[in-house]
């Protein structure tokens, strides 16, 4: 049977993870159909029938799918996952949301996260931040996945034109109101998504100081990260946290600067392609994972690194 | 108010995760337990509604071994009345818990529930949003901030492009992330007073819920081991390497 993929999407476009999701989806199975659910959304639905892998579009409309409330979306779902032998979406935090309410509803034991599709009922998924990998096979009738999406290349956006049929919507789900939503307008690359993360960690020993990060990471086009170290020292706040009880980042550039490498730090940045270690404890178990490491003062390396990044022609964006 | 926490016991943040040589999964003996943080958090809001005069009674539930007693334990000696633990051997998946969740629910009757968003051995994120399609409660995931009114929530959740706010009737499901609240520590008359606080022990087979697994775990293997790089002498070397042979700059 088909694999049903969730779109995501903000009713004008897709969200970029969307084609990510679309990439595991087929490698599940050819015949991969996406529903989107939305107010207002065809130009995202015309978007993603454009998409060559998805092979027809089933759009949902309704002013109560406007903001994407799981309580509003799990329902239409769990009635189309009938015709669908899995239904796939990207386990960030839309499909977290949204995944585990159509799971329990389809008395489905969902796999979350995974970072490989082994068979189509065997995948391959970090447990423990990270720290092992566990090969997990699915026993139930319906699969329910959700899927890394830094571990899956986006699929082409254009060349597809699949044929795209309304779905009735559902009641609305009364007891659940939308309020607002303030996203972060900022120039700098999200930390989940960024190419190059810049982090600090207590060797940056005041929040003041953690402007040598800022000034290298505008360099370099980069998100800023901390060590839960700098957190709980009060220097950055929380958000900014790499690690197991933070964020896990696989950038292609990971630069740690004064981070000694603690293992819930290492666990959520060590699948990064490229780690920089910047200490001046030779010994730092950071040195451990880093691709290259400098035995330095921080306070003089990273005002020496800016010097030789300006005198370089182009820096990658 | 009345407020249902569900609590895991894990292995401890800080803990070098080993994998059993066998592959069958990861070492347990002799290694630190703790309760997963953000539960810790989700007793923190639920103690701290309670002091603000909104809640009258936090239950604290855990699910799991025999030792998963001292998990409750501890989220009682941080504030909450009473605890509940439901005894299980061997793997639990968050559809199980979820549905000896809905039974502690239909028995409790509480008006809130309150979790962790997510364990940190397993990392599946599943159990409080099966839970509330379980009940047909309304959910809020990775709550950052809580305010009641009335028999409402208003709930702000984290989520990947910034902050979203919504609102929800009680009875709801509520997962809280680390940036809800600063969990306290437990002083230790809290704790001698814990000792005393009740817990009451079920069986999850007396429960009527069948939580046989419904995933075969085929092996757990450690990561592909990432080797050592080199050490440059100089910041002109680092760029130069950046740029020249990794070209990531």
């Amino acid at each position: 049977m088909s694999v049903l993929l969730i779109a995501e999407h903000n009713n004008k476009e897709l969200r970029p993870f969307t084609l990510n999701a679309s990439t595991a989806a087929s490698q599940i199975d050819n015949d991969v159909h996406a529903v989107i659910i939305g107010h207002n959304c065809d130009e995202a639905a015309k978007a993603l029938s454009e998409l060559p892998l998805v092979k027809k579009v089933i759009q949902v409309e309704a002013a109560h799918y406007e903001n994407f409330v799981a309580e509003n979306f799990a329902p239409v779902i769990v009635k189309l996952a009938e015709n669908y032998s899995h239904v796939i979406s990207s386990a960030n935090t839309f499909g977290k949301n949204l995944m585990p309410r159509i799971a329990a509803a389809l008395d489905t034991s969902q796999i979350s996260d995974i970072i490989k599709v082994i068979a189509p009922d065997t995948f391959l998924r970090p447990i423990y931040a990270g720290n092992a990998f566990a090969t997990v096979k699915s026993k139930d009738a319906k699969k329910c996945v959700t899927i890394r999406p830094t571990s899956f290349d986006p699929c082409e956006s254009s060349g597809g034109s699949a044929p795209i049929e309304k779905a009735d919507p559902g009641e609305e789900f009364v007891k659940t109101k939308f309020i607002k939503r303030e996203e972060v307008k900022s120039d700098r690359p999200e930390l989940g998504t960024a190419r190059v993360v810049v982090s600090g960690g207590r060797g940056m020993q005041s929040g003041d100081n953690f402007k040598l990060i800022t000034s290298l990471a505008d360099k370099l086009n980069a998100a800023i990260g901390a060590s839960r170290a700098a957190v709980d020292a009060g220097y950055i706040s929380n958000d900014h946290q790499v690690g197991q009880t933070g964020k896990v980042v696989v950038p292609d550039l990971y630069i740690a600067v004064g981070i000694s490498g603690a293992i819930q730090h290492l666990a959520g940045m060590k699948e990064s392609k490229v780690i920089v270690a910047i200490n001046k404890d030779g010994e730092a178990p950071i040195f451990s994972v880093a691709d290259y490491g400098l035995e330095a003062d921080l306070f003089e390396a990273v005002p020496q690194f800016l010097e030789e990044l300006n005198k370089l022609n182009t820096i990658q964006k | 108010m009345k407020i249902l926490v569900a609590v895991k016991r894990v292995i401890d943040y800080n803990v070098q995760i080993r994998v059993k040589e066998d592959n069958t999964g990861v070492v347990t003996d002799n290694v630190k337990m703790s309760t997963n943080p953000p539960d810790d958090n989700a007793i923190e809001e639920a103690v701290k509604i309670k002091e603000a005069g909104k809640a009258t009674e936090v239950v604290a539930v855990s699910i799991g071994e025999e030792k998963a007693q001292e998990t409750v334990r501890k989220a009682l000696a941080v504030g909450a009345d009473r605890g509940i633990l439901v005894k299980t051997d061997g793997v639990i998946e968050p559809l199980a818990v979820s549905k000896l969740l809905q039974k502690i629910v239909e028995k409790e009757k509480p008006d809130l529930v309150f979790m962790g968003k997510q364990a940190i051995d397993d990392d599946c994120n599943q159990t409080g949003q099966m839970l509330s399609a379980l009940l047909n409660w309304p959910q809020a995931t990775f709550a950052s901030k809580i305010e009641i009114k009335d028999s409402k929530l208003e709930v702000t959740r984290e989520i990947d492009e910034g902050l979203e706010t919504i609102e929800i009737n009680v009875p709801a499901i509520v997962t809280c992330d680390l940036r809800l609240n600063e969990p306290r520590y437990a002083s230790l008359p809290n704790i001698m007073k814990a000792k005393k606080k009740p817990i009451e022990q079920l069986n999850a087979s007396d429960l009527g819920v069948d939580i046989t697994p419904r995933i075969e775990q085929v092996k757990v293997e450690e990561p592909p081991k990432r080797k050592a790089g080199i050490k440059v002498t100089s910041v002109a070397e680092l760029v130069q390497k950046l740029k020249n042979e990794a070209k990531v700059i």
